[in-house]
């Protein structure tokens, strides 16, 4: 064996690994720039174009009509508190009680069933789920309502507090669980009594990031709440929501309105940011705690 | 009452019962959930396949004044604006996984990560604000009249610069599936065990040909998994997409000309759907776009898992 | 046969987890066509140490090292040394078999040519015999090249990945408790086949196992909280270690 021709093989063509394996690091750090950037774009634009349309009638007024300056978005805003409230209570019971079943009953066929379900239904896309509540509501009801609104949302929910209720769930001691069950009580009660609080700052977490996504929710509103200019009177009417009230403002053909657009723009995302980070910083203590 | 000291065991096992039978109900209910919305949209559908049958998906002619309904413009349209989205969201994504999981330091990976997460968290419809007022006059003013300039024998970039478009339909698109596509191809990066980064170091081989050889070789069917999930997600993506398509049923040459999606006929015709035809043919377009998403995230989320199994097999 | 000149030597190496210091201050070093086996109980800094002789160790986030480590004369933590120079010279087998799963048995022998930009098949193919031969792996796999190299067994798997070290030809190879995750049968022939590679190369190996070192190592190092306590020829460290921590841990007063 020619030692030698093999070592002259081995040290040729150094300098051009050499110059890849920088040139592509180089690239790589573009990507992470490029991928960065529209996030630095749209929050520069939110806070340059809503800040300065902000005032204090945007979250006391409602709505002015077209070639009315002023108005705000009162009804919105407080549409979407409540469409929200309604949807957590669906989203938070059932999505709770299906992560219960997975993490406490759900280690066998069925059980993995029910995961991959649940992951399906968490990529169905949204506004399908707004089609689905406008066949089975808003059609035999003949209207367009809030509690058709907050189904929709409701049904978005459930994956991400089932999934987050069950890793949550599965991180509570197994010897908390025996613990109870040697002192007579029954698995139910240990369950909702001691496994379930001892997991309750994690799920709240989890619940808190579900409030957050479907509270920038438009496209399944579009068929089931639809919209309102006026104060809510019941939950068989429709109702107003904060991103629906964008979408119709953005697409309008009036400058007036873009500017409310971009006003409710920025609460919307200022709201939707502070609950995330809110979540992660309960996460961070919680796992701090842990250690 | 915590103790319930005073009950009998025989009570104590049907309160379990009782507990565990509606905690399973809620979970197969959700089966059943699954199964309604293909139920529902199949039933309310029916007045438009009853009159158009399968051609419903391939004839090219969505008109809703003449009420001829065909699909093809909007699936086309879902197509293409997603393959775009694909061409521009799979590298970066994976480039930007990477580059945080194998080159960057600790902290600046939790940093960028970061960032690259809060890209989900922003709402679909402040995307499509900013898609009207920042990213369409960039296309029309800057980036259509450039490729014209330069390129302008090719059909793909011809045609009046509107802004909206297809093009612009899926820059937003590839910006919103990255944080998806790049938290999962992080995660398939790192379940690669430290050894074979190990192995190819101690070969002498560069970051980048480690990168190559020890990671990317043996994550092919995580990405290929990863950039499905992804895809499922442009495909059903709304909003934004309905800002800035430009909202025209139309087969187009151009990549600059506007079109129309599944997804965003659906929020857009919502409000003039006045005759029971419209309605069943756009409950219809939301059918095929559950089936398409169904099958995509089903099939990606099985080859996720098929590889989770695969490698606890191998300890 | 041996020249006087050590291939490797190490001198006043330290290396750092952070603050932690793992390996204290260590010299030593190794002839040419010799085996050196690195012993002490677990997390006394021996595979820390090992993994300084390629660089490797500073790979981790918050790992570094200080020192001088000389390969013929030349110091590789010297200034303006490519690491990746190094580790071509110094070949590396690890604790757990790790073959790219990617890649057939031929690909990962021949991975550390192409890496260098060797294409030419006849070379390649002439290489990865000649590599699978050296790591007595030949007649097993010949006929399966092209299968991949993660469905053999353990053993097989850990001389495949000998042999993607020997095909680039290093001068040095290093061994972290090679093993370590196999079966009595496989051990005894990673042994013999050690035994006979330091024909051509000279190994440093680390091992959990005395017997092992005490049957095919010409010296033998002893390591105890990052420390070298002691370094000599294996014959006089098993039977006449100078240092008392030494002896109580031959003869397994702890560790």
């Amino acid at each position: 064996m020619k030692s030698g021709s093999l070592h002259r093989y081995l040290s040729q063509g150094y300098r051009r690994r050499k110059v890849v394996d920088f040139g592509m690091r180089v690239v790589l750090a573009c990507m992470v720039a490029l991928a960065v950037m529209p996030l630095g774009s749209v929050l520069a634009m939110v806070i340059q174009k809503g800040l300065p349309a902000l005032s204090f009638s945007f979250f006391t007024q409602l709505p002015k009509p077209v070639g009315e300056i002023g108005g705000g978005m009162a009804n919105a805003l407080v549409g979407t508190l409540i469409l929200v409230a309604m949807a957590s209570v669906i989203g938070i019971i059932w999505g709770g009680l299906i992560g219960i079943y997975l993490s406490e009953f759900g280690k066998g066929k069925l059980g993995s069933i029910i995961r991959f379900a649940t992951d399906l239904l968490g990529s169905v896309p949204s506004i399908v789920i707004g089609l689905f509540v406008y066949t089975l509501v808003v059609m035999p009801m003949k209207q367009f309502s809030a509690l058709a609104g907050a189904i929709a949302l409701g049904i978005l929910m459930i994956p991400t507090v089932a999934r987050s209720t069950e890793e949550l769930l599965k991180l509570v001691p197994q010897h908390i669980r025996e613990a109870g069950l040697a002192l007579g009580l029954p698995r139910w009660k240990v369950i909702l009594f001691l496994v379930l609080r001892g997991a309750m700052s994690g799920i709240i977490t989890g619940v808190l990031l579900a409030v957050a996504r479907v509270a920038g929710e438009t496209a399944p509103l579009l068929f089931t709440a639809l919209g309102n200019q006026y104060w809510q009177r019941g939950i068989t009417e429709p109702i107003a929501s904060l991103p629906v009230q964008i979408y119709t403002y953005a697409i309008s053909p009036f400058e007036e309105w873009h500017r409310m657009a971009w006003a409710g723009a920025f609460v919307l995302v200022a709201v939707v940011f502070a609950m995330n980070l809110a979540s992660r910083f309960l996460m961070r203590g919680q796992l701090l705690a842990r250690e | 009452m915590l103790l319930g000291s005073s009950k009998l065991p025989a009570d104590l096992h049907k309160g379990d019962r009782r507990f565990r039978i509606l905690v399973t109900l809620s979970a197969l209910s959700l089966l059943a959930l699954l199964v309604a919305i293909g139920f529902f949209l199949l039933k309310g559908s029916l007045p438009a396949i009853q009159k158009f049958g399968f051609s419903f998906l391939w004839t090219s002619k969505w008109d809703p004044i003449q009420e001829i309904f065909g699909a093809m413009p909007l699936i086309y349209g879902t197509v293409i604006s997603s393959l775009l989205a694909m061409m521009m969201a799979v590298p970066v994504s994976v480039g930007v996984a990477l580059y945080l999981n194998e080159v960057a330091p600790r902290w600046l990976g939790k940093i960028a990560g970061f960032l690259v997460e809060m890209l989900a968290a922003i709402p679909s419809v402040v995307y499509g604000l900013w898609g009207i007022f920042v990213l369409a006059p960039l296309i029309r003013t800057v980036v259509q009249p450039w490729l014209q300039a330069h390129f302008g024998f090719i059909p793909l970039f011809q045609g009046p610069a509107y802004g909206v478009g297809m093009m612009t339909a899926g820059i937003i698109l590839a910006i919103m599936i990255t944080p998806t596509i790049c938290s999962l191809s992080r995660e398939v990066f790192r379940a690669i065990p430290r050894g074979q980064r190990e192995a190819a170091m101690a070969l002498g081989a560069t970051k980048w040909e480690t990168m190559v050889i020890a990671v990317l070789r043996s994550s092919t069917t995580g990405l290929f998994g990863a950039s499905l999930l992804g895809l499922g997600r442009a495909v059903g993506e709304t909003m934004a997409v309905t800002m800035v398509i430009g909202n025209r049923a139309e087969i187009a040459a151009s990549l600059f000309a506007p079109s129309q999606t599944m997804a965003s006929v659906l929020a857009n015709e919502y409000a003039e759907a006045s005759s029971d035809l419209h309605l069943a043919a756009l409950i219809g377009v939301g059918l095929t776009l559950f089936a398409v998403t169904f099958v995509m995230n089903g099939a990606a989320r099985l080859m996720m898992m098929g590889l989770d199994r695969h490698r606890k097999g191998h300890g | 046969m041996s020249s006087p000149q050590p291939i490797l030597r190490v001198e006043e190496l330290s290396a750092y987890f952070g603050q932690f210091e793992a390996v204290k201050n260590v010299t030593m070093e190794a002839m040419p066509h010799t085996v050196t086996a690195l012993i002490g109980p677990s997390g006394c800094g021996k595979s820390t140490f090992i993994r300084c002789l390629n660089r490797l160790h500073e790979e981790v986030e918050g790992a570094r090292a200080v020192g001088r480590v000389l390969l013929s004369g030349m110091d590789i933590y010297g200034h303006g040394v490519d690491p990746v120079v190094i580790r071509r010279k110094i070949g590396m087998v690890f604790q757990k078999p790790n073959p790219f799963p990617a890649l057939s048995i031929f690909d990962n022998v021949a991975a550390g040519l192409r890496l260098a930009g060797i294409k030419r098949r006849s070379l390649l193919r002439e290489v990865v015999e000649k590599s699978l031969r050296h790591a007595a792996l030949w007649d097993e796999v010949k006929d399966k090249l092209d299968a991949p190299g993660t469905g053999r067994s353990g053993g097989q798997q850990q001389r495949l990945c000998i042999a993607r070290a020997l095909a680039v030809e290093p001068p040095v190879l290093l061994m972290d408790e090679p093993t370590s995750a196999l079966d009595p049968i496989s051990t005894a022939k990673i042994e013999e086949l050690v035994m006979e590679l330091k024909k051509e190369v000279t190994i440093v190996m680390v091992t959990h196992n005395m017997q092992q070192a005490a049957r095919i190592s010409d010296k033998t190092a002893f390591f105890l909280l990052g420390e070298l306590v002691e370094f000599g020829d294996t014959s006089t460290v098993f039977t006449v270690p100078k240092e008392e921590r030494t002896e109580r841990y031959i003869t397994g007063k702890f560790g």
